[in-house]
């Protein structure tokens, strides 16, 4: 094997209830690479990466993480491993010092007030250190709980969803400071259905109703999925989509600012629905070449085909 | 010497990094208990309010009761009975019957609840040491409010015509004797409602407020979320009820001590028994109220399930542990279900030690059954918590 893998799992599969959540799903993650999981709400994601870190046992399936078995090793898997949960899970009734220090007790670890006194550092906070943790902003709190799973320094961090209602501008700060890590070496597992996030990502595994449907390097995803694409402007745009709806050949229909991009793998059957669109006034048709968000709202609609 | 080996530096270490995460959840708990003014006015006002309701509010020794007195015979005798049961602030005579049909009358209606006949000849037959009848007719509805004015009338009526037997020259005095050996048995000047309910008292109050807050130490993670970032570290199930519980029992030791000072302070209740095993006793029973609520918290989804949940202990707990009624008075099936419940033995405990004077020996029988609870219950609920992950 070329490179190390940090996580490695075969035919992960859970149910809840009889209703299959994920199913037979493979991951290998190599060191380093901070990882993508892209999909809709609902495809499985939390659970995926729940049975990666430990927390939940999968029914069938097996594999390691940092090469530990996921199944009788979680214990030592959550020792050496930082997850951030969808959910602000730190304590509201906490200040922020309490709060860390709470976290590095749980790791026991040894220069516990210097680890706290640099992630307040890290995070600007020292100042305000005793104020609650609950009287943050969403930004904040993200950054306190992204600073809470990397005190005891581990290799993998998972983030399910960290960005979810937090502002722009805290985003691209948040994904720097992912960059930063994987420079020092930490593997990066990210969920996420945000598609300026997607982009971050060195590689991606796009899930729907707790399948893999690809898995690739992002910058390849569009070229993987061979779609040809026309940019439209009209007018009125609301001509051009009614007529496009149910048209064979196009695959995707999206609006992109003013225009709307008709995108299909067979380029013939693409070209004889939209061409006819030049008669609609004001109309200009323009090819273009599909990039990322076009190929995953393919995937999309693929996989509401197969599992509606 | 020979060094220490690997395994058991490794041991240690374990023992250290445990030690290092029970910790981190005492901490925790220590803070948000501080700062969570609900639970922690609960914690404070539950005691000051029950031991105020039942030991003071709640009497099951009644005073000042409508009365009505049948005289059939009147002589100096009699007017000293009466004075005396008007003094004895038992009764409040309102009333004098004429007949026995108007007094039973009076007492069906419920204008009195007493019916006090003197009969006939009642002085000469006293006199002549024939040991009259004085009839009292109660309104027993209420058995427990009956039975202390009835004792207090033959008290009452002795220690009125002792003083005129002290005017009488020794020769004419009757054979007192006989007389007095029963008041001796019959007037029970223990006899207060609050020796009893007061050291019941503190089971009661340990029982409810701890029981609460545990109960809701996992679910409140829950709805907070908390919990999956608490399960995502390498915390382990024991650890973290550990860690959970022991900040409450300093809550329940502090609780103790306000009912005990009050109990001696306030109400003058005889400490007699060992401290060092009463201190013993009290601790296992916080531990085991708490690993109870615990083991609800692991149960219930929401901290409105798990008070919910706390119900179905304290009813049992006040009704079938001899709290409130006789144990021994209950049926066979329900003492079985008072014999599981921590506060039956605690009560047993805690009414020897105080008022008996009883020392380790004699509560051995009801501390080994707590201790067996105890266990039990840690055992379910590390194993539940276990599930909870999944």
């Amino acid at each position: 094997m070329a490179e190390e893998l940090v996580i490695d799992v075969k035919g992960l599969t859970k149910k809840f209830g009889g209703k299959t959540v994920v199913d037979h799903f493979d991951l290998a993650v190599p060191k380093g690479l901070i990882y993508g999981f892209l999909g809709p709400n609902g495809s499985g994601k939390t659970t995926t990466i729940r049975m990666v870190c430990g927390l939940l046992k999968p029914d069938e399936g097996s594999g390691a993480c940092l090469g530990f078995d996921v199944i009788r090793e979680s214990a030592a898997i959550k020792e050496r491993v930082g997850y951030m949960t969808q959910k602000f899970s730190l304590y509201e009734d906490l200040s922020i010092r309490e709060n860390l220090e709470f976290i590095a007790r749980l790791y026991s670890l040894d220069d516990r007030k210097r680890r706290v006194a640099a992630a307040l550092a890290d995070l600007g906070l020292e100042a305000r250190a005793t104020q609650l943790a609950g009287k943050l902003s969403g930004g904040w709190k993200q950054r306190l709980a992204l600073a809470a799973c990397m005190i005891h320094e581990p290799r993998l961090l998972l983030l399910d969803e960290p960005t979810a209602g937090v502002d722009p501008k805290a985003r691209r700060d948040f994904w720097d400071t992912i960059r930063h890590y994987a420079r020092q070496g930490v593997t990066t597992l990210v969920s996420t259905h945000y598609m300026d996030e997607a982009v971050q990502c060195d590689r991606i595994a796009y899930i729907a109703y707790g399948r893999k449907l690809l898995d690739a390097p992002t910058r390849e995803i569009p070229a993987r999925i061979g779609l040809q694409g026309f940019e439209i402007v009209a007018d009125d745009l609301e001509e051009p989509a009614r007529r496009l709806k149910d048209a064979a050949g196009v695959d995707v229909i999206a609006r992109f600012g003013a225009a709307i991009h008709a995108c299909g793998r067979d380029e013939v059957a693409l070209e004889a629905a939209v061409r006819p669109l030049a008669a609609i006034p004001g109309a200009k048709l323009t090819p273009i070449r599909p990039g990322l968000e076009e190929a995953f709202i393919y995937l999309m609609n693929e996989a509401r085909d197969n599992f509606e | 010497m020979t060094p220490p080996k690997p395994s058991n530096a490794r041991a240690l270490a374990g023992i250290g990094r445990s030690l290092s995460r029970i910790l981190a959840i005492f901490m925790k708990e220590m803070v948000q208990m501080r700062r969570d003014r609900i639970t922690f006015s609960v914690m404070v006002a539950v005691p000051i309010l029950q031991l105020t309701l039942f030991g003071f509010a709640i009497n099951t020794d009644p005073r000042h009761l409508a009365t009505a007195v049948l005289l059939k015979d009147e002589g100096p005798l009699t007017r000293s009975i009466l004075s005396g049961l008007r003094q004895s602030s038992y009764f409040d005579i309102i009333a004098q019957a004429r007949s026995e049909a108007e007094g039973e009358a009076m007492l069906r209606s419920g204008r009195i609840s007493y019916l006090i006949v003197v009969p006939e000849n009642f002085e000469r037959d006293f006199v002549r040491g024939e040991r009259p009848e004085i009839l009292i007719a109660a309104d027993a509805s209420d058995p427990v409010a009956a039975s202390g004015p009835v004792s207090a009338v033959r008290e009452v009526a002795l220690r009125a015509l002792a003083a005129d037997f002290e005017r009488l020259p020794a020769t004419l005095r009757p054979d007192p004797s006989p007389v007095n050996v029963v008041v001796h048995r019959q007037y029970n000047p223990a006899g207060i409602t609050a020796y009893n309910i007061v050291p019941g008292l503190l089971g009661v109050i340990l029982t409810m407020t701890l029981i609460m807050v545990t109960s809701i130490a996992l679910t409140r993670e829950i709805e907070h979320g908390t919990i999956e970032a608490l399960l995502s570290t390498p915390v382990r199930p024991l650890e973290m009820m550990i860690g959970k519980t022991t900040p409450y029992i300093i809550v329940g030791v502090i609780q103790t001590l306000v009912v005990v000072t009050a109990s001696v302070v306030i109400f003058r209740i005889p400490f007699e028994g060992d401290v060092i095993i009463f201190a013993f006793a009290i601790v296992v029973f916080i531990m085991t109220n708490l690993i109870l609520g615990y083991l609800i918290s692991t149960a219930a989804r929401t901290q409105m399930q798990a008070m919910q949940m706390t119900f179905f202990v304290f009813l049992p707990s006040i009704l079938l542990s001899g709290f409130m009624f006789p144990f021994r008075a209950m049926p066979e099936w329900a003492r079985a279900i008072g014999e599981c419940l921590p506060i039956t033995h605690f009560l047993r405990m805690v009414r020897e030690v105080t008022l008996k004077g009883a020392g380790a020996a004699d509560i051995v029988g009801d501390l080994w059954p707590l201790l067996v609870i105890m266990s039990v219950l840690a055992t379910i609920a590390v194993m539940r918590f276990r599930r909870t992950l999944d």
